[in-house]
């Protein structure tokens, strides 16, 4: 080995193996292969939604951007009938209802949860827990029957958001937060300046789990953008309401037609993805340490 | 005079002290009786009828175990398709878990400066949308025009039936759900990896423990938490498996139904077919399936000394 007991041993953060450059060379192929294979659909995608229908699949395949973008615009306003537009605001409304209701109800629920003491507060935490062993599949057919047979809200967008506002996942992980990061002390002291029990959660607490909001916003949002079986099952079908992942599955389901306009459904693909790419950079590191952190405790 | 005896005057400041806890967390709780309490007990209560939503409420017939006998018998597609949910699973899950742990390691290990980065990198296939991979993948696999058999033409390979070879479709299945996932474990074993005291590295480090004792002794023991919960995942999540092969494949699950799974099959009898009571009955098995399925993984991992 190239390193001495002394050199292990040595203080600060973690002893430094000296390794020759070359040695790292295996390590640093392995990482930079992963990240490619990472990353390369998406940058096809991009790719192909910039050259002409025709071109996405000539050989050998374009792999640079080319000059494309308006027209496959063009084509899939063709293709979707003008609603592109309209499929795109669909999804972002139910995204953005679903992350706002979801981050109020929760971080409500996991701020009594985590600073109040209340007769029966261990038992309906533990219940809630244990409806996270319930398999999502295993509530499809249901919910479509209290929806389509008891409200009537098939077809309707909040037949997607407004069951999920108040989730296990979300209130577990809003609990943690303010447990190990609000001191009970401040809460008491709010009190005592008189502020009611709503406003010191809005005041006092709500400003100060920001981090965490933004986790849980990160994953609400990104759920609910992506939210493909509900919509299928809530029939999300018509023009108004149809998202983004069903006008995908319209266009693009059935795998490789030769004879459709491949580049405009590349551009839908492309116009579904880059949402998600922009809000996951924007707070990366935070929604993976906040996801991370609270996954194996308690 | 008694102070306990003594009539509390009722202010609005104690009342609303007392009850805010319960106002806060109420939500929760009306929603699971609307939206899951009474769905699942109205699903178990289909799973014993025969019944179609187009039938109206009140018009369904009791069946017994008709249901599940026909599920569990031969000339249904439920077993077949149960086999195709685990194989898939498998095929996917096992990678997963093989290489994301050395990938975690060597980050850790060697790559400190650049952890962020490469779990950023890793981890963006997670967030995407399965939907928009799933016609990315479906264009790569092309028979006569994709990039894989574009490249294995080169190195003079015949073309590949990646999505209509029955013996096939399973891995080509299961390599996408692969690529979207690992970055995920990855980054869970990293930050269990990262949980990890140096502390102990260095008690064992003058204790004499080389590397692979290290390895053995110190971070697959302390690992053993994260791991549980990574497994605990990809084993839930690879039972319900859906989106991918319903749009690389079709509803039908591609030809011979070597794609369908069982959350595709009972979807279909659901919500094409309008079998309610018979789709439920599949759901409660698939239920009992993923459950028997994490019961054995947390044996597995409660057994010898493994004391989380």
């Amino acid at each position: 080995m190239t390193t001495t007991p002394a050199q292990r041993a040595a203080p600060g953060p973690r002893p430094r193996r000296a390794r020759l450059p070359w040695q790292r060379v295996p390590i640093w192929a392995l990482m930079l292969l992963a990240c490619f294979l990472s990353v390369v659909p998406f940058y096809l995608m991009f790719v192909w939604a910039s050259h002409p229908s025709a071109e996405v699949f000539t050989f050998p395949p374009h792999l640079w951007f080319g000059d494309a973008f308006a027209r496959n615009w063009q084509g899939l306003m063709q293709v979707t009938d003008g609603q592109a537009p309209r499929q795109f605001w669909n999804s972002l409304y139910i995204a953005l209802v679903s992350t706002l209701t979801t981050l109020f109800f929760c971080s409500l629920a996991g701020y009594a949860f985590a600073m109040y003491d209340f007769r029966g507060k261990a038992a309906l935490f533990a219940f809630i827990l244990g409806t996270m062993l319930i398999p999502p599949l295993v509530m499809d057919i249901p919910s479509f029957l209290v929806m389509n047979n008891v409200l009537g809200w098939v077809g309707e967008p909040r037949a997607l958001w407004v069951p999920g506002m108040a989730n296990a996942f979300g209130i577990f992980l809003m609990r943690q937060y303010i447990m190990s990061a609000l001191p009970r002390e401040l809460i008491e002291a709010a009190r005592m300046d008189g502020a009611t029990e709503f406003g010191i959660y809005r005041q006092v607490v709500l400003p100060l789990i920001r981090p965490i909001l933004a986790t849980l916003g990160v994953v609400t949002f990104v759920g609910a953008w992506n939210n493909f079986k509900g919509a299928l099952i809530m029939k999300l079908s018509e023009p108004d309401t149809m998202t983004l992942p069903l006008s995908l599955r319209r266009l693009g389901g059935g795998a490789t037609n030769v004879n459709v306009d491949w580049g405009a459904i590349m551009m839908l693909v492309v116009i579904t993805v880059i949402p998600l790419l922009i809000v996951f950079l924007l707070a990366s590191r935070q929604v993976i340490s906040g996801l991370t952190s609270g996954a194996v405790k308690d | 005079m008694s102070q306990r005896a003594a009539p509390r005057t009722w202010s609005y400041t104690r009342f609303q002290q007392r009850f805010a806890p319960y106002l806060f967390v109420s939500p929760f709780f009306i929603l699971f009786a609307i939206f899951g309490l009474f769905p699942l007990i109205f699903s178990l209560f289909l799973a014993f009828h025969l019944w179609s939503p187009l039938d109206g409420v009140g018009n369904w017939k009791f069946v017994g175990f008709e249901n599940f006998q026909l599920a569990l018998g031969p000339t249904d597609m439920f077993w077949k398709s149960l086999k195709n949910t685990v194989w898939i699973g498998l095929l996917s899950g096992i990678p997963q878990h093989l290489v994301a742990l050395p990938l975690a390691f060597i980050i850790h290990h060697s790559l400190r400066r650049f952890q962020g980065t490469f779990s950023t990198i890793l981890f963006l296939p997670y967030i995407t949308n399965a939907v928009a991979i799933a016609i990315v993948f479906a264009t790569l696999y092309s028979e006569r025009l994709g990039i894989l058999n574009y490249l294995g033409g080169q190195l003079g390979l015949d073309p590949v039936r990646w999505l209509g070879d029955p013996n096939l479709v399973p891995y080509s299945v299961a390599a996408v759900v692969f690529w979207r996932y690992v970055g995920w474990n990855t980054v869970l074993y990293l930050s269990g990896l990262q949980a990890i005291s140096e502390d102990v590295y260095e008690a064992a480090t003058v204790d004499g423990a080389n590397g692979w004792q290290k390895f053995w002794y110190i971070t697959l023991p302390l690992l053993r938490p994260m791991m549980f919960y990574a497994f605990t995942l990809t084993i839930v999540g690879s039972m319900q498996l859906f989106e991918e092969p319903f749009m690389l494949l079709n509803d039908g699950g591609g030809s011979g139904g070597a794609g369908l799974t069982s959350a595709m099959h009972i979807f279909n009898t659901a919500f094409r077919d309008l079998d309610m009571g018979y789709a439920s009955a599949m759901s409660w098995l698939l239920f009992l399936a993923i459950f028997t399925l994490s019961m054995l993984n947390n044996y597995l991992f409660s057994r010898d000394g493994g004391n989380r």
